[in-house]
C-alpha cells in the first residue's frame, strides 16, 4: 500500500466515525487551527456539555468549576513551543493549561496533542497516554485536536505491534487507540456522541 | 435472570415478552440492521481464516491457562501490580471488598464488566456499605432500575427513551425530556461528578496479555479511561479465559470483536494499561493497581474435552444478535446473566442447572449463532449437549424416553406410522396450498398447536412406492454400466408424510446413468432425539443408519431433507466418536452425504428446461444455508426448472419449525412463522419452495391457516421431478 493510499484509507475510515481530517503543512498551522477551533467553538456553544440540561444539584455544582471563558489544554507542549503557542492563544483570550486537569473535571474546551501513530485500516490514532495530564485532557475536552505525522501512519495495527510491545514492556505504560469521538448507542440504539469524552475529534495530518 | 420454577412458568414469562411491542420492534430493527452493518465491517477481510486463527490461538491459550496465569502474575508483580486468583464468585467479591477496605475506599466507579455481573459484585460491595456507580450508560441505567443486562454489549436495549427519561427524572429530581441526545448529556454530567468523587475504579478486561502484564479494554464511551485514571485505586476483574500470550493475540481478536459485535471497524477506544501509572490522587503519584482473575469453573472447563471451546468466547454478543428466539423474547428471557447462545451454555457452568434447565430447551437449532461466532464455537451442539447432561442428572422426561424407545426400534416406529394412516382417515382433508391435512381432531394435540394445520400421514410410504416400481423406473436398464452409485436417505417426513416429494426428488435423478438405491433398513436420522436431549437413542439410530448403508459402496448419500443432511454430515462423526471401531465409517459416511439441490445442480448438472414461468420465491432452511453452506444451488435450480426466482425478505431466517421445538415453544414458533409468511406473501411470488420437508410442513401448515392471500408451498424437488 502506498503512502497516498494509506492517507486516503485513513481519511475515509476516520470520517466514517465523524472525525475531521485536515491536512496541514507545519506545526505552526496546527497551533493556528487549534486556537481557531477554540474560538469558533465558543461562538456557538456557551455552556460546557450537559450543564445546560436539567441535572441534579450535585452534578450542577461541578459546572461552576470552569473559571476562564476559554481553555486549551496542551499537556505535551514544552519550552519554546509552549511559549509560542501560549502567546498566540492569550492574544485571542484563551488560557493554556499543561497540567492540573484534575481541577477542570467539569470540562475544558480543547485538548491539543500529537499522536504516536495512526492506523489507516480503522482510522485510529494512537497516543501514548502514560502522562495523566494527557489522559485526562483527551477525555475532559469537548474538542480533541490531534496532530498525526503522515510518516507515523501505518496500514494495520499489526504494523506497529513491535513498537507497542516495546513500550508495554517498559512499564508503566498507558497506550490509547482513539477512533472518532466518545459515543454510545445504549438508548434505543440511537447514536449519541460525547457521552463521556470529546464531542469532536479533529485530526491534523502533517505532511512529512 | 432466571427465576422460573417450572417449564410452564418459563413459557408464561416468554408470553409476556412476546406481548411487549416495544421490545419486539426494537429487536426486529436491530436484527436486520446488524446483518448489514457486520457485512460492511468485514469487507476485505478473510473472515473464515480470521475465525480459524482466533479459534486456534484461543484453544492454545485455554490449554495452558495455569501457565499463562503464572507468567502474567510474575510479570505483573515485577512492575507493582497485585494479582489475585479467585476460585469462586464469592471469593472474587471478597477480595475486591478487602482491597476497598485496606485502601479506605468508600465510593467506587465501575466500567462495564460481564465478569462482575457474573459474580454479582455490586450487590456484595453495596452490602459492605460501599457506594458503587456504573459508568457505562447502559449499565448505569440498568443499575438504577435494579435489573440485569438484556444484552452483553447493549445492556439496556430493552428500554425505551421514555423509560430512561422517567428514570433520570427520579435521579436528578428534575423533569427530563425524552430526547436521547439530551438524556445522554444528563448522564455525562451526573456521572462526571461520580468520577471526581470516587476512591476506587473497577474495570473489566477484554485481554490480559501475559508476556507484558498488560490489560486491554475495549469501549466506545471512554468511561473505562476515566475509571482507570481518576480514582486512587484500580481493580480489574476478569475471567481466566481472558489470558492471552502476546499483544498479537489481542490485536487479532480486536480485528473481529467490534466488527462482529456492532459492525464497527473498531470501538472508539481501545486502551492498553501496563502497571500502576501516574495518578495525581495518590500521595506518591502512583496508582494502586490490582488484577483479580476469576476461575469460577473455568479451569475445570478448560479440561473438559467437549466444552473447553466455550472459553474461546470473546463476549461480542453476536450470538444473541442473530438468534431468532432472542429477537422474539429479549435477553432477560434468554439467559440468566450471560445472554444469547453462549449465555445458555455459561449459565449451566457458572450459575447452575436450575437456572439453565429451561433456557437450554429454548434453542431452535437454526445454526445462526454458530455461523456468526468469531471464535468458531459450535454453540447449538453444545446447547443440546447440556440439555442432555441436565436430563442425565435429573432424569429424562417420559416423552423423550418414549420417543427414544420407539425410534430405536425401527419396525415398531414404522408400524406406528402406518397405523396412524388408518387411524387418521376419518379426519383427513385436502388443503388449499398443497398437501393433505388432518382436520377436526379435537383434544389429541395441544390447543397451542392450532397455529398451523398438521399434515396427514401418507397412505403409502415412500419405501413401499420404491419397491412397487419406482426403483425400476428410475434406475439404468440392466446391462448399462452406471457412472455412479447413489444411496437415498429419505428421512421420516419424506418417507411417511410427503412421499410424493421424495418421489419427485428420485425422479429428477433419472436418466443420468446413476445407480440409485434406497436401503430399506434406514431409520430416522436421530435429530429429533438429539433436540430432546436423548443422546443415547440418537447414537443408536445413527449406528443403525451407518449399518444400513455402507458408505464404501456409494459415491453419494443424497437426502432432500436439509436437517437430516446437516445432522448426518456434522453430528454423526461426533455422536459415534466414542466408538473407535466405527470412527472411520462414520467419517466416510459423513463425507459422502450431500443435499438434494447440490447433488442435482452441481453433480448431475441437470439441464435447464422450459417451464411454466411462475414467480417462485425461496425459503433457505437453516440446516442448508448455514448447516451446509449451500446457497446458490437451490436458487439456480428454480431458474433451471423454467420458473423465475424472486427474492424474499429474510430468506435465511428460520421458519420456526425446529422439529420438536415447535411443539414445546408453540408461541415462539408461531411468531417466527407469521413473520415468514408475511415476507413470502410480500415477495409477490405465486409459489414458495424450500429444501426441507420440515420447513414445508411448517410453512404449508401456516399458510393453510393464514387469513388473506396465500402462496403455494412446495419442496424444490417438486419443481423438477
Amino acid at each position: 500500500m502506498t503512502k497516498q493510499e494509506m492517507v486516503d484509507l485513513f481519511r475515509q475510515k476516520a470520517e466514517l466515525v465523524s472525525a475531521k481530517v485536515i491536512p496541514i503543512a507545519s506545526m505552526k498551522d496546527a497551533y493556528a487551527y487549534t486556537i481557531d477551533a477554540c474560538v469558533n467553538k465558543e461562538a456557538c456553544q456557551l455552556l460546557i456539555s450537559g450543564c445546560g440540561e436539567a441535572i441534579s444539584d450535585t452534578a450542577g455544582a461541578l459546572c461552576e468549576q470552569k473559571p476562564a471563558p476559554r481553555i486549551v489544554a496542551a499537556p505535551q507542549l514544552k519550552d519554546k513551543e509552549l511559549k509560542a503557542f501560549t502567546k498566540e492563544a492569550e492574544e485571542r483570550g484563551i488560557q493554556v493549561l499543561t497540567k492540573g486537569m484534575r481541577q477542570h473535571l467539569a470540562g475544558i474546551d480543547v485538548a491539543f496533542t500529537t499522536c504516536d501513530f495512526g492506523i489507516a485500516e480503522t482510522g485510529s490514532i494512537v497516543i501514548d497516554s502514560a502522562s495523566e495530564e494527557v489522559r485526562l485532557a483527551t477525555m475532559i475536552a469537548e474538542v480533541h485536536v490531534a496532530v498525526l505525522r503522515v510518516k507515523d501512519l501505518v496500514h494495520m495495527a499489526y504494523d506497529i505491534e513491535q513498537q507497542l510491545d516495546a513500550r508495554m514492556k517498559k512499564a508503566p505504560s498507558y497506550m490509547a487507540f482513539i477512533t472518532g469521538a466518545s459515543r454510545t448507542a445504549d438508548i434505543e440504539r440511537v447514536l449519541a456522541i460525547g457521552v463521556h469524552g470529546p464531542l469532536e475529534l479533529h485530526i491534523l495530518l502533517l505532511e512529512d | 435472570m432466571q427465576t422460573a420454577q417450572t417449564l410452564e412458568q418459563y413459557k408464561a414469562e416468554l408470553r409476556d415478552s412476546l406481548d411487549n411491542e416495544f421490545l419486539r420492534k426494537t429487536l426486529d430493527t436491530f436484527a436486520v440492521a446488524y446483518r448489514t452493518g457486520r457485512e460492511n465491517a468485514f469487507k476485505g477481510i478473510d473472515l473464515p481464516a480470521l475465525i480459524a486463527e482466533i479459534a486456534a490461538a484461543k484453544d492454545d491459550s485455554v490449554a495452558r491457562l495455569d501457565e499463562l496465569y503464572a507468567e502474567f502474575k510474575k510479570n505483573a508483580e515485577a512492575i507493582g501490580i497485585h494479582v489475585h486468583l479467585a476460585k469462586t464468585a464469592l471469593e472474587a467479591n471478597e477480595i475486591i471488598a478487602r482491597i476497598a477496605e485496606e485502601n479506605h475506599c468508600k465510593t467506587i466507579v465501575k466500567s462495564k464488566s460481564m465478569t462482575a455481573e457474573e459474580t454479582l459484585l455490586n450487590h456484595h460491595l453495596e452490602d459492605k456499605g460501599l457506594h458503587v456507580t456504573e459508568t457505562d450508560l447502559g449499565e448505569w441505567i440498568i443499575q438504577l432500575r435494579h435489573e440485569g443486562p438484556s444484552h452483553m454489549v447493549m445492556p439496556a436495549i430493552h428500554l425505551s427513551r421514555y423509560q430512561v427519561a422517567d428514570l433520570f427524572s427520579q435521579v436528578t429530581k428534575k423533569e427530563q425530556d425524552s430526547d436521547i441526545q439530551k438524556l445522554v448529556k444528563v448522564a455525562r454530567r451526573e456521572l462526571r461528578v461520580k468520577y471526581a468523587e470516587a476512591d476506587m475504579g473497577i474495570s473489566g478486561g477484554n485481554f490480559a496479555i501475559a508476556d507484558s502484564a498488560t490489560i486491554g479494554l475495549v469501549t466506545n464511551e471512554g468511561n473505562a479511561r476515566l475509571v482507570t485514571t481518576l480514582p486512587r485505586v484500580h481493580v480489574a476483574l476478569m475471567g481466566l479465559d481472558k489470558l492471552t500470550p502476546t499483544l498479537h493475540d489481542a490485536l487479532r481478536v480486536l480485528r473481529a470483536l467490534p466488527r462482529n459485535a456492532t459492525g464497527q471497524q473498531i470501538t472508539s477506544y481501545a486502551t492498553w494499561i501496563t502497571g500502576p501509572n501516574e495518578c495525581g490522587a495518590c500521595e506518591d503519584n502512583k496508582k494502586v493497581m490490582h488484577v483479580v482473575f476469576l476461575d469460577n469453573g473455568r479451569r475445570a472447563l478448560a479440561r473438559d474435552p467437549e466444552f473447553k471451546q466455550v472459553l474461546r468466547c470473546v463476549r461480542c454478543g453476536a450470538c444473541a444478535n442473530v438468534c431468532p428466539v432472542y429477537r422474539m423474547v429479549g435477553g432477560h428471557k434468554y439467559g440468566h446473566i450471560y445472554i444469547g447462545a453462549i449465555g445458555l451454555i455459561l449459565t449451566y457452568f457458572f450459575h447452575g442447572r436450575e437456572k439453565a434447565k429451561y433456557l437450554v430447551q429454548n434453542c431452535i437449532n437454526c445454526q445462526s449463532c454458530k455461523a456468526i461466532c468469531p471464535a468458531g464455537i459450535d454453540l447449538p451442539r453444545l446447547i443440546k449437549e447440556i440439555h442432555a447432561r441436565i436430563q442425565n442428572e435429573e432424569g429424562h422426561p417420559m416423552q423423550g424416553q418414549l420417543l427414544g424407545m420407539m425410534m430405536k426400534n425401527r419396525k415398531l416406529f414404522h408400524g406406528l406410522l402406518r397405523a396412524a394412516n388408518w387411524a387418521q382417515r376419518p379426519f383427513v382433508g385436502k388443503g388449499e396450498t398443497g398437501g393433505r391435512f388432518i382436520r377436526h381432531l379435537p383434544m389429541v394435540f395441544a390447543k397451542d398447536q392450532d397455529f398451523r394445520a398438521l399434515p396427514a400421514v401418507a397412505e403409502t410410504p415412500f419405501r413401499d412406492l420404491w419397491e412397487k416400481g419406482l426403483k425400476q423406473e428410475i434406475n439404468p436398464k440392466p446391462g448399462q454400466h452406471p457412472s455412479m452409485k447413489v444411496a437415498l436417505f429419505s428421512g421420516c417426513v419424506h418417507d411417511f408424510v410427503y412421499p410424493e416429494q421424495f418421489v419427485a426428488a428420485a425422479k429428477s435423478m433419472a436418466g443420468k446413468n446413476a445407480q440409485i438405491d434406497y436401503p430399506m433398513q434406514q431409520n430416522c436420522c436421530g435429530l429429533p432425539l438429539q433436540m430432546m436431549g436423548e443422546m443415547g437413542a440418537a447414537r443408536d439410530v445413527a449406528l443403525q443408519n451407518l449399518l444400513a448403508m455402507d458408505p464404501a459402496e456409494y459415491d453419494y448419500i443424497v437426502t432432500s431433507c436439509a436437517s437430516c443432511a446437516s445432522h448426518l454430515k456434522h453430528n454423526y462423526p461426533k455422536l459415534l466418536e466414542e466408538r473407535p471401531d466405527l470412527a472411520f465409517k462414520a467419517t466416510q459416511f459423513a463425507e459422502k452425504v450431500i443435499d438434494f439441490s447440490s447433488f442435482v445442480h452441481d453433480v448431475l448438472k441437470v439441464a435447464p428446461k422450459a417451464g411454466p414461468g411462475k414467480k417462485v420465491t425461496y425459503h433457505a432452511p437453516c440446516h442448508l444455508c448455514r448447516g451446509l453452506d449451500v446457497r446458490e444451488a437451490p436458487r439456480a435450480l428454480i431458474g433451471a426448472s423454467g420458473n423465475e426466482y424472486v427474492p424474499c425478505a429474510e430468506e435465511e431466517v428460520c421458519c420456526g419449525f425446529g422439529g420438536t421445538y415447535g411443539m414445546k415453544f408453540a408461541e415462539i414458533s408461531n411468531t417466527l412463522l407469521q413473520k415468514k409468511l408475511d415476507n413470502i406473501v410480500a415477495s409477490g411470488a405465486s409459489v414458495i419452495v424450500t429444501d426441507c420437508p420440515g420447513c414445508v410442513m411448517q410453512i404449508r401448515g401456516g399458510m393453510e391457516k393464514r387469513q388473506g392471500p396465500k402462496v403455494e408451498v412446495k419442496h424444490i424437488a417438486e419443481l423438477l421431478g
